[in-house]
C-alpha cells in the first residue's frame, strides 16, 4: 500500500531531474547522453504511472491515494496549504495521457531535432514541461495546481520561442504568455473566492463541504466558477482568449503536438473537471461553459476551413476540439469531456507529428498549397495521417467517434438548450471533417504543386511514435464511454443517461457519421475532382472568404480595443507623465541638489594642508565653546529663554 | 629654598603650561609653511598633551595616565619615522617643502 504513495512524487521529480541535468550540463555533453537522460525521465515516470494503473486495474490499489500527511507548505492563520499529491481515477487517466504521449513525443523529438544546435536546451525544456504538467495533474489543492499551471505556461513560452532568433517566434511566445496572464488572473481570483468561502483550497474538502450543503446554489459559487472558467479559457484557448494558440505554432512541431494539442491546452478542461462540484452547484456557470465551448468549436472550425498553413489548420482544429470538451463539461458530462480529451490527445498528437514529418521531409515547407502528391513518397506518414483524419472526423470505429458521440449525446439530453448545442456540435463535426480531408487531399493526393528535392521518411525514432499513436487513435475509444465513465465516477460523478434511449444514442451516432461522410464528400468534390473550384468559390464570396481568411479580424479587433489603448496609456500617461515628468523630474531634482551642493562643498577641499588644519582647529574651537559656554544662563539672561537643565 | 621645594606647585600651573605649549603647537601648525616646522609643531602638541596626562596622573594618583604617556611617545616615535620618510620623499619629488605648493590632493 505504501509503495505507490511513496512513488507518487517521483512522477514529477524525475523529469525535473532530467531538466536540471540537461539544462545545466547538457551543452557540454554528447548528444547520445543528453537523449538518454531526456528519454529516461519520462520513461521512468510513465512506468510508475503504468504500474499504478496496473495495480488499480487488478484491484489491489483502491483509489484515491495520497493527500494525507502531506508536507505543509503554508500554515498561517486561516490559510493552510500542503504539498499534496493525489492519485484518483481522473488524475490517473490524465497522467497516463501526459506521460504516455509525452514519452512518445520525446522519442519523436530525438529524430526531429537531431540537427538543431540547441538540442540539450530543447530537451531540458521538454522535461521541465513534463515536471510542471504532472504537478498540475497530481495536485490535491488549487494552489499546487496553480504552480503547475504557471509552470506549464512558462515551459510553453520557452518552447514557443525556442527559435528566438526569429522575431515572429519570440513575439508568439510573448503573446501566449501575456494572453494566458489574463486567464491566470481569473484563476487567482477564483482561488481567493474559494479560500474566502470554504476556508480551504483542497479539492476533496471543498467537495465535502458542498455535498453537505446541497441547497447552496449559484451566487458566490457562480462567481467562483466563472473566475476559474476565465482561467480555463486562457489555458485551453477558448473564446475570447484563444488568440495565442494559432501563433504558438511558431514552436518546433513536436512541441505543438505535446503542449499545444495533446496535454497543456487540455489543462483547462482538466481543471473544470477537477472543480466540477462548483460548476454542478451553478447552472448558470455550466451554461456559460457549454455556450463558450460550442461557440468556440464552431468559430474555430470556420476559420480552419480556409487556412493554408498545415500547422495552423491543426491549431484551429485543436481549438475547435477543445470547444467540444468544454461543451461536454458544460452539459455536466465530465467523463465524456475527459474521454474526448484522451482520444484527442492521441489523434491530435498523431496529426501534428505527421505534419511535422511532412514538414521535415520537404525542407521546412508548411504551406499546403505547395505540397501535394506526397502519398507515395511518405507512405507511413500518409497511412498514419489517414488514421488521424478519420479519427478526428469521427468515423466508426476510430477513437474520435466514441468520444465525440458521447459529448453530443450528453448535450442532446439537456433539453432545448442542449438541442441547440448539439446542432452546433454537429455542424462543427461537418466542418471538421471537411477541413481535415481538405488538408489530407492538399498535402498527400493530387499532383505535386512544387518541386521538393527527394521527400523522404524520417528516421525510426520518428516513425515508431507515429505508428503507436496511430494504433491508439484506432483503439483508444474501444473502451467505451460506459466503462470509462464508470471508472471516473468517483472523481467526476456518474454519467447522466436517459433510460431506454439506446436507440436514440445509435441514431445520433449514425447522424454524426453521416455528417462526417458528407464533409469528406464535399472535400473530395472540391479538392480532388475539381481542384480549381475552391478558388472560384472564394472569388464568388469575397466578403466571407476575406472574413474567414483574416480570422474574423479578432486579432485586429483586440489590437484596436486592448493593445492600442494600452500602448497609448503606457506611452503618454505612464511614459510621459509618470516616467518622464514625475519620476524623471524627481530624479533630476535629487541629482541636481547633490551636484549643486557638491559644487559648493568642493571648494573646501583645496588640497591646502593649512586650510584643512585651520578648519580642524576652528571646528575643535567651536566644539569647545559649545561645551564650555553655559547656554541656559546665557540664553536666559539674553532672551529670557529657559532650557530645561536636564537637556545639558 | 627648602620651603619652595616643600611647597607643591599648584596643578593649575602645569595645566596652564600644557595649554600654552599646545596653543603654540597649533599656532605653529597653522602659520608655518615649512613642512618640517609643521612636523615639529605636531610633536609640541603631543608633548603638551603628555604633560597634562602626567599632571592628572599625579593629581589623582592614577598610574593609567603615565602609561598613556608611554603609548603616546611610542606612537610619536613611529610617526616621526614615517613622517620624516614622507617629508624626504616629498622633497625629492617636488624639491620644496612649502606646504602651499604641495596641494595636488584637491578636486
Amino acid at each position: 500500500m505504501n509503495g505507490p504513495v511513496l512513488l507518487l512524487p517521483f512522477i514529477p521529480l524525475l523529469p525535473l531531474a532530467g531538466f536540471l541535468f540537461n539544462g545545466l550540463l547538457g551543452r557540454r555533453l554528447p548528444r547520445g547522453l543528453v537523449s538518454l537522460v531526456a528519454l529516461a525521465a519520462p520513461l521512468a515516470s510513465f512506468l510508475i504511472v503504468l504500474h499504478a494503473a496496473y495495480l488499480v486495474w487488478s484491484g489491489s490499489l483502491p483509489l484515491p491515494i495520497g493527500g494525507q500527511d502531506a508536507p505543509v507548505w503554508i500554515a498561517t492563520g486561516a490559510l493552510h496549504v500542503d504539498i499534496g499529491f493525489v492519485l484518483d481515477p481522473l488524475s490517473l487517466v490524465m497522467l497516463l495521457v501526459v506521460t504516455g504521449v509525452g514519452l512518445l513525443i520525446h522519442i519523436y523529438s530525438v529524430g526531429y531535432m537531431a540537427e538543431d544546435e540547441s538540442y540539450a536546451r530543447y530537451f531540458s525544456y521538454l522535461n521541465l514541461f513534463l515536471f510542471f504538467m504532472t504537478v498540475l495533474v497530481l495536485a490535491g489543492n488549487a494552489l499546487v495546481m496553480f504552480v503547475g499551471w504557471e509552470g506549464v505556461g512558462l515551459a510553453s513560452y520557452l518552447l514557443i520561442g525556442f527559435w528566438f532568433q526569429k522575431t515572429s517566434a519570440a513575439d508568439a511566445g510573448k503573446k501566449a504568455f501575456i494572453v494566458n496572464r489574463i486567464g491566470d488572473v481569473g484563476f487567482l481570483i477564483g482561488m481567493f473566492l474559494l479560500l474566502a468561502n470554504f476556508g480551504t483550497l483542497t479539492f476533496t474538502e471543498i467537495g465535502a463541504k458542498l455535498a453537505a450543503n446541497p441547497a447552496w446554489q449559484g451566487g458566490v459559487l457562480s462567481a467562483t466558477a466563472l473566475c476559474l472558467l476565465l482561467g480555463a479559457t486562457g489555458k485551453s484557448a477558448q473564446l475570447p482568449l484563444y488568440i495565442w494558440l494559432p501563433d504558438a505554432m511558431e514552436g518546433p512541431t513536436p512541441v505543438s503536438a505535446l503542449i499545444h494539442a495533446a496535454t497543456m491546452v487540455t489543462a483547462g478542461v482538466y481543471m473544470i473537471a477537477r472543480t466540477h462540484v462548483l460548476f454542478d452547484h451553478s447552472t448558470f456557470a455550466l451554461s456559460v461553459v457549454a455556450v463558450i465551448g460550442a461557440a468556440t468549436a464552431l468559430f474555430a472550425a470556420t476559420i480552419g476551413l480556409v487556412q493554408n498553413d498545415i500547422k495552423r489548420v491543426l491549431a484551429y482544429s485543436t481549438i475547435s476540439q477543445l470547444g467540444y470538451m468544454f461543451l461536454g463539461c458544460g452539459v455536466a458530462a465530465y467523463s465524456a469531456a475527459i474521454f474526448h480529451l484522451m482520444t484527442h490527445a492521441f489523434f491530435k498528437a498523431l496529426l501534428f507529428l505527421a505534419a511535422g514529418s511532412v514538414i521535415h521531409s520537404i525542407g521546412g515547407e508548411q504551406d499546403l498549397r505547395k505540397m501535394g502528391g506526397l502519398w507515395n513518397k511518405l507512405p507511413v506518414t500518409f497511412a498514419v495521417t489517414t488514421v488521424g483524419v478519420l479519427a478526428i472526423a469521427g468515423f466508426f470505429p476510430f477513437a474520435g467517434f466514441f468520444s465525440k458521440d458521447a459529448i453530443l449525446y450528453a448535450a442532446f439530453l439537456q433539453g432545448a438548450q442542449g438541442k441547440v448545442l448539439w446542432f452546433v456540435g454537429l455542424v462543427t463535426a461537418l466542418l471538421t471533417s471537411f477541413y481535415m480531408f481538405r488538408l489530407w487531399y492538399l498535402a498527400f493526393l493530387g499532383k505535386p504543386r512544387s518541386a521538393h528535392a527527394h521527400p523522404h521518411e524520417g528516421p525510426a525514432s520518428m516513425l515508431v511514435p507515429l505508428v503507436i499513436l496511430a494504433l491508439l487513435s484506432i483503439c483508444g475509444g474501444w473502451i467505451g464511454i460506459e466503462r470509462f465513465a464508470g471508472f471516473l465516477t468517483p472523481s467526476v460523478g456518474a454519467r447522466a443517461t436517459d433510460a431506454g434511449s439506446a436507440h436514440l444514442e445509435l441514431m445520433l451516432s449514425i447522424v454524426a457519421v453521416a455528417v462526417a461522410a458528407l464533409g469528406w464528400f464535399v472535400a473530395h468534390l472540391l479538392y480532388q475532382q475539381k481542384p480549381d473550384r475552391p478558388a472560384q468559390l472564394a472569388a464568388a464570396m469575397p466578403a466571407s472568404y476575406k472574413l474567414l481568411s483574416n480570422k474574423y479580424y479578432v486579432d485586429e479587433f483586440y489590437g484596436a480595443t486592448v493593445v492600442k489603448p494600452l500602448f497609448a496609456i503606457s506611452t503618454y500617461v505612464l511614459g510621459w507623465v509618470v516616467e518622464k515628468a514625475l519620476l524623471g523630474g524627481a530624479a533630476w531634482l535629487l541629482g541636481g541638489t547633490a551636484t549643486f551642493s557638491g559644487a559648493i562643498l568642493q571648494r573646501w577641499q583645496s588640497g591646502n594642508l593649512r586650510s584643512y588644519a585651520a578648519w580642524l582647529a576652528a571646528g575643535a574651537g567651536a566644539v569647545l565653546l559649545f561645551i564650555v559656554i553655559p547656554w541656559s544662563t546665557v540664553l536666559g539672561s539674553l532672551f529670557g529663554i529657559h532650557i530645561n537643565a536636564a537637556g545639558h | 629654598m627648602n620651603s619652595f621645594l616643600a611647597q607643591e606647585v599648584s596643578i593649575a600651573w602645569y595645566l596652564l603650561l600644557s595649554a600654552v605649549l599646545f596653543s603654540l603647537g597649533v599656532l605653529g601648525f597653522l602659520i608655518k609653511r615649512n613642512l618640517i616646522t609643521i612636523f615639529m609643531s605636531i610633536e609640541l602638541m603631543l608633548n603638551a598633551v603628555n604633560l597634562s596626562f602626567v599632571t592628572f596622573a599625579h593629581q589623582w594618583h592614577a598610574v593609567k595616565g603615565q602609561i598613556f604617556v608611554f603609548f603616546v611617545m611610542m606612537v610619536a616615535a613611529a610617526e616621526a619615522a614615517v613622517g620624516l620618510a614622507i617629508i624626504i620623499a616629498v622633497f625629492r619629488a617636488r624639491a620644496t617643502l612649502a606646504v602651499d605648493r604641495i596641494d595636488l590632493m584637491k578636486l
